[in-house]
């Protein structure tokens, strides 16, 4: 075991845990303004998708995660007037988006690339940059070389939140929405508005996350890569009381159980010498999920509004 | 009226789907009209087109069933997907297991072990809710991914014949085997994998019918669905139902099993699911949660995955994913149906009166 | 500031809620709309307010037309409203939810310091103490309520609009809230209040509007007009102002609750140490303020309440029925009408066949055949057809949806499902919250009338005036406590609101128990 407990796994933690964080915090803000958003994970395979395609083409990380973000933010739009406008139900309709990017992606790599559901290989040059790339001198620190500059910019949106959600004009009045919005209605807020905007937010946000999947963590975008990471940012959401720094800190602990369980992968041992076999160790992190939910979910504090469309002529 | 209307709004979604869906197909540089003269043709053609569309039909009728069962108890299950595969597996293993039993004795007990592998799988989801007040999205999701590993680890370590690349288990016994249909209807040869689970999801779906309805059991589910505090003021305890009707729904999904490994293939064959369990999402919500639409929902997808073949084979650029697009269509066009609502109906929701999964909840 | 509104009509669905509506408010009045539930009296001020658009006609706002499509416009116009039920965000601070939507500072930083100052200066101006930095769900109902003032004074609100504002406040609160009206009339300031209750009309206002079925029929000064008046024009006929009741044959303890205590989500006790018996025959009355503690009684009565919170012990007919279920309480003989029919009394989706059976759908004569499993339909078409004859339930289909049903339409039928069942106890909660006249008069002769059967009864009502007119013995409660028990037919208003308030009621008024 001690062999597992390296270093390693610190920066192993932090590389698993930034996409969590990205979506997470997007989650944050449409739950926040009282949207619930099932299709993270849709939203990342739509930022993960445009972000390969888009800096395969251009040859230019930057590109494609504006890419991304543009691509997520429509398609979380989409949610939003289904949601919103149309008054869908949010889980069915954020499921919906969710099925729609296990094919879309695919078709449309068929088309452009005539390739069964991936993109091609992107060259490393053309990869979202560490750390050390970006300010070189200091490329003797292994942290600076193992540590992309997305997870510094996670840090940075986990701060920035904080500061927007408690002490801005436009984080109280989401947060309004959120609990209230018949309140917040009342006193002149324009609900629906906020409500698109965080939604659109989330999809910009879960389509970095994505984004970091495809051209910062590999370096192409394959069928369905994000293997449930947009339900585990949820779950960490949740264990974070939908609150920035802790859910920081909740995709954190779902990061280094994904961390541990690479780290295992040919090394673990059952007491009979054989390996452990690797299905089992694939199973940990969805384990962790479920058990993470069932512990906190009775503490965590939802907005008031959660899941609730605003009718006011009803 | 309001059963016209009822018929209406599938419609529209479907029309509305395929609208966007030749749109996609535009803009990759195909032609929307070939692929939807591939994707609808190939399905009605005799014996192949109608025998292979009614056995893609099978999985999705029972998926489709499970999906709005729950729906209909204010449950979103997502997680057909893995009790399907739960029930593969275990209908499998009783059929290797008890191999030497007489069919009469072997047929059912298969089954039955398909009905209960799948029960138990959708019963935990339902348990965490009940106990904890965890979300079942979540937790269906994660038991699909927990389930595909845990068969998967079955089928590579025990029960897959040494030396066979594929990864699949042993083959079952013969006497677990059920008819196809071809032995009985003339012109369809036996071939085709239209077997009797066919009939057995008519049945189920006539047996769904009648729980809802009909029984004391379905008026608990139902209004459980519709306005949990008024249940329990009912005498409904809310915790036992929602692990009944998960269960329920469950068992529907775990049906899948019997046509898969006791119809068509004989074996436990890894990765069979076609994303039978997503697609009954969609079938269970065109169909507007009731047995009648489920089945024909679950036609017109079995339609489109038929067509799904010569799409990938026929045309330049468009793949079988296709289908995928057009279900998740379905799904966001059914979902947002008070586009099509003049009066300004209070509730909303999948199905709107025909049923509604669970205010989202705390998510 | 003057306010009226032309010609206004608004259409919900099928409902006409306002029908050519003409009211004129004239400026620096403390103006009164009565009317019942349902009048529209509410509709035609959240029309003023933007809340809803009216089909058509004109709101003219100091003699000028004026477009009011939210209530941002309303707000910008100097209009302001309180609502029935409060809009307040009950997590956040006062401060936060005063300033929400017009917050100092920019709009990168707020600056809640100089909001705090604003908010202490206008609670000096007008009297409305409060602590800036308190969260509302700590607050009292009445602190919220000065809360939500505020919000319109810090607008600069020259209009105040108020929606049933003593629906949750004792007969003590209501006297200083009167007196925070007449500062703010003075102050130059109109105040429109809309109410039911025509003793508070006659009290505070100057001028009162009357509206029926979505029209004014009559404007008059308060003055000039008595209650028996008001009630007349409200009803469009003449109405019994209070319920003709003979008296009651109590006969051997039906149920015997004591030292019940009952523990919240926080931790706080919602009920402490309660004690009573309630008679076969008899009408025992439950008044106070709602929230302090009634609520938590009836749903442990009924069995809704997990059996961790609940302390102390339940007598039913002798026997102790802590161990049983809602279910099994049901079959015992222990009906139910709950205070929120739409959550709770209801299935608004289903037909009022189906709603006729809930609690006894898994039994006889709603199932029949193997095992009991299936539903029987003609039994269940007998049953709702005698619900909807012997209660009145218009339009009397059974296979409506609940949903289509008016509010006194739809507690009528579950007042007729539950008293069918037959029970020997009855458990109402504010029977006729929402409901027109016509159907409260049926619905009181219909409680008396099984109390006159023999039925055990016992009645929540926030209602002062329907609880006193109904009960044979009246528990007033506050604070999770029974302060006190009165003779409903002696005491007076105010000796009851000294109870509600934790006071102590004069000598001479206590009931017999």
């Amino acid at each position: 075991m001690r062999s597992i407990l390296t270093l390693s796994l610190v920066f192993s933690t932090i590389r698993l845990a930034t996409p969590l964080v990205w979506a997470a915090i997007g989650g944050l803000y449409s739950e926040r303004s009282g949207v619930v958003n099932i299709a993270l994970e849709g939203l990342m395979l739509a930022g993960a998708f445009t972000a390969a395609a888009v800096t395969f083409y251009t040859h230019s990380p930057w590109a494609g995660l504006g890419g991304a973000m543009g691509a997520a933010a429509l398609m979380a739009s989409v949610l939003a007037v289904a949601c919103i406008r149309f008054k869908a139900n949010e889980v069915v309709a954020g499921t919906g988006i969710n099925i729609l990017f296990l094919g879309l992606p695919a078709v449309l790599s068929g088309a452009l690339f005539l390739s069964s559901g991936s993109t091609p290989q992107i060259p490393k040059e053309d990869l979202l940059p560490t750390l050390a790339q970006l300010v070189p001198i200091a490329s003797q620190w292994r942290i600076l070389s193992d540590v992309s500059v997305m997870s510094l910019l996670a840090l940075l949106v986990v701060v920035l939140t904080s500061y927007v959600l408690y002490r801005t004009p436009f984080g109280l009045r989401l947060r309004s929405v959120g609990e209230n919005p018949e309140a917040a209605d009342a006193a002149g807020v324009r609900v629906n508005r906020i409500r698109y905007v965080s939604v659109a937010l989330s999809g910009v946000l879960a389509g970095v996350g994505g984004a970091y999947l495809s051209i910062g963590q590999s370096s192409l975008f394959t069928r369905n890569m994000t293997a449930g990471r947009g339900f585990i940012a949820l779950a960490a959401l949740i264990f974070g009381k939908w609150r920035p720094v802790q859910t920081m800190l909740a995709c954190l602990l779902f990061g280094f159980a994904d961390a541990l369980t690479i780290q295992m992968q040919g090394v673990a041992k059952l007491p009979s010498g054989e390996d452990v076999p690797v299905q089992f160790i694939q199973m940990i992190p969805y384990l962790v999920t479920i058990v993470v939910l069932a512990g906190f979910i009775g503490q965590s504090r939802a907005p008031g509004a959660l899941g609730v469309p605003y009718d006011k002529e009803s | 009226m309001t059963f016209l209307r009822e018929l209406l709004f599938p419609l529209i979604a479907v029309l509305c789907a395929f609208l966007v869906g030749a749109i996609v197909v535009l803009f990759i540089g195909d032609s929307p009209v070939e692929t939807y003269r591939l994707l609808l043709g190939s399905a009605f053609s005799w014996p192949d087109g109608i025998g292979y569309t009614l056995f893609f039909a099978t999985p999705l009728i029972f998926t489709g069933l499970a999906v709005a069962v729950a729906l209909r108890g204010g449950l979103l299950n997502i997680g057909a997907e893995g009790q399907l595969y739960v029930a593969a597996f275990a209908t499998a293993w009783v059929g290797i297991k008890l191999a030497s039993f007489p069919a009469v004795l072997l047929v059912p007990l298969c089954c039955v072990a398909a009905i209960a592998a799948g029960a138990v799988w959708g019963a935990i989801p339902g348990l965490l809710k009940a106990r904890f007040g965890s979300h079942e999205v979540i937790n269906t999701i994660m038991l699909n991914f927990i389930a595909v590993a845990l068969v998967g680890y079955l089928t590579q370590y025990h029960y897959r014949i040494p030396g066979d690349p594929i990864m699949e288990s042993a083959p079952i016994g013969n006497a677990a085997h059920i008819a196809r249909l071809g032995r009985f209807v003339p012109g369809l040869p036996e071939r085709i994998p239209l077997n009797f689970a066919f009939l057995l999801a008519l049945l189920a779906s006539w047996l769904v019918y009648v729980l809802l309805w009909k029984t004391k059991w379905g008026y608990e589910i139902r209004a459980t669905g519709q306005n949990p505090a008024a249940a329990e003021y009912g005498g409904v305890s809310i915790r036992r139902q929602v692990v009944l009707t998960m269960a329920i729904s469950g068992a529907l999904a775990g049906m899948v099993g019997i046509n898969e490994v006791l119809g068509y293939r004989y074996r436990y064959y890894d990765g069979f699911s076609d994303n039978y369990g997503f697609t009954g999402i969609a079938v269970a919500l065109l169909g507007r949660n009731h047995p009648l639409g489920v089945i024909v929902a679950a036609l017109l997808f079995a339609v489109l995955q038929r067509g799904g073949v010569p799409v990938d084979a026929f045309t330049q650029l468009v793949s079988k994913d296709i289908v995928l697009i057009l279900q998740a269509l379905v799904i966001l066009f059914v979902a947002a149906e008070a586009m099509f609502r003049r009066s300004g109906r209070r509730w909303q929701g999948a199905g709107g009166s025909s049923g509604q999964a669970t205010a989202p909840g705390k998510i | 500031m003057t306010l009226e509104l032309r010609g206004i009509t608004k259409r919900f669905g099928a409902v006409l809620a306002n029908d050519h509506l003409d009211i004129t408010i004239p400026s620096g009045t403390i103006h009164a709309i009565v009317g019942e539930n349902g009048a529209g009296k509410s509709t035609a001020m959240r029309i003023a307010y933007g809340f809803y658009t009216a089909d058509s006609g004109d709101i003219l706002v100091d003699g000028q037309v004026r477009e009011i499509r939210a209530p941002r416009d309303a707000i910008a116009l100097g209009i302001g409203m309180v609502h029935q039920h409060f809009m307040l965000v009950r997590p956040m601070t006062v401060t936060e939810n005063i300033v929400l939507g017009a917050e100092p500072g920019s709009a990168v930083s707020l600056d809640l310091r100089k909001a705090a100052a604003s908010i202490r200066a206008l609670s000096e101006e007008f009297k409305l103490a409060v602590d800036p930095d308190a969260t509302i769900e700590n607050l009292s109902v009445g602190q919220q309520q000065r809360v939500e003032l505020l919000k319109a004074l810090y607008r600069r609100a020259g209009l105040l609009i108020l929606d049933e504002p003593t629906a949750v406040l004792t007969p003590q609160e209501v006297d200083e809230f009167f007196g925070i009206l007449r500062r703010m009339r003075d102050q130059g300031k109109t105040v429109i209040i809309i109410t039911h209750k025509l003793s508070e009309v006659l009290a505070i206002s100057d001028d009162v509007t009357v509206m029926r079925d979505g029209r004014v029929v009559g404007n008059v000064k308060t003055s000039d007009t008595t209650a028996a008046q008001l009630a007349r024009l409200m009803v469009g006929r003449e109405v019994l102002l209070r319920v003709e009741k003979p008296p009651a044959r109590p006969g051997p303890i039906v149920l015997s609750v004591k030292d019940l205590s009952i523990g919240g989500h926080d931790g706080a006790r919602r009920l402490e140490q309660v004690s009573f018996d309630v008679r076969g025959g008899e009408i025992v009355g439950v008044a106070g303020v709602e929230g302090n503690g009634q609520t938590e009684l009836i749903e442990a009565l009924a069995g809704l309440l997990p059996e961790s919170r609940v302390s102390g012990s339940i007598s039913f007919s002798g026997r102790d029925i802590r161990p049983l279920d809602a279910r099994h309480r049901r079959e015992a003989g222990i009906a139910h009408v709950p205070e929120d029919r739409h959550r709770r009394g209801l299935l608004l989706e289903f037909s009022l066949a189906e709603n006729v059976i809930l609690g006894v759908h898994y039994r006889a004569p709603a199932v029949r055949g193997m095992g009991a499993v299936l539903l029987n339909r003609p039994g269940i078409q007998q049953r709702v057809d005698l619900v909807i004859r012997e209660f009145d339930v218009r339009p009397p289909d059974p296979s409506l949806p609940a949903r289509a049903l008016s509010g006194g339409n739809q507690q009528k039928l579950i007042i007729g499902r539950e008293f069918e069942l037959p029970p020997i106890l009855l458990l109402i909660s504010q029977p006729t919250r929402g409901v027109d006249i016509g159907a409260i008069e049926f619905i009181h002769r219909k409680i008396v009338a099984m109390r006159d059967a023999g039925c055990a009864v016992l009645l929540v009502s926030a209602e002062l005036e329907e609880v006193t007119a109904l009960a044979d013995r009246l528990l007033v409660m506050h604070n999770g406590h029974i302060a006190g028990e009165v003779d409903p037919a002696r005491a007076t208003h105010e000796q009851i609101g000294m109870l509600m308030t934790g006071g102590h009621a004069p000598s001479g008024v206590e009931g017999h128990s």
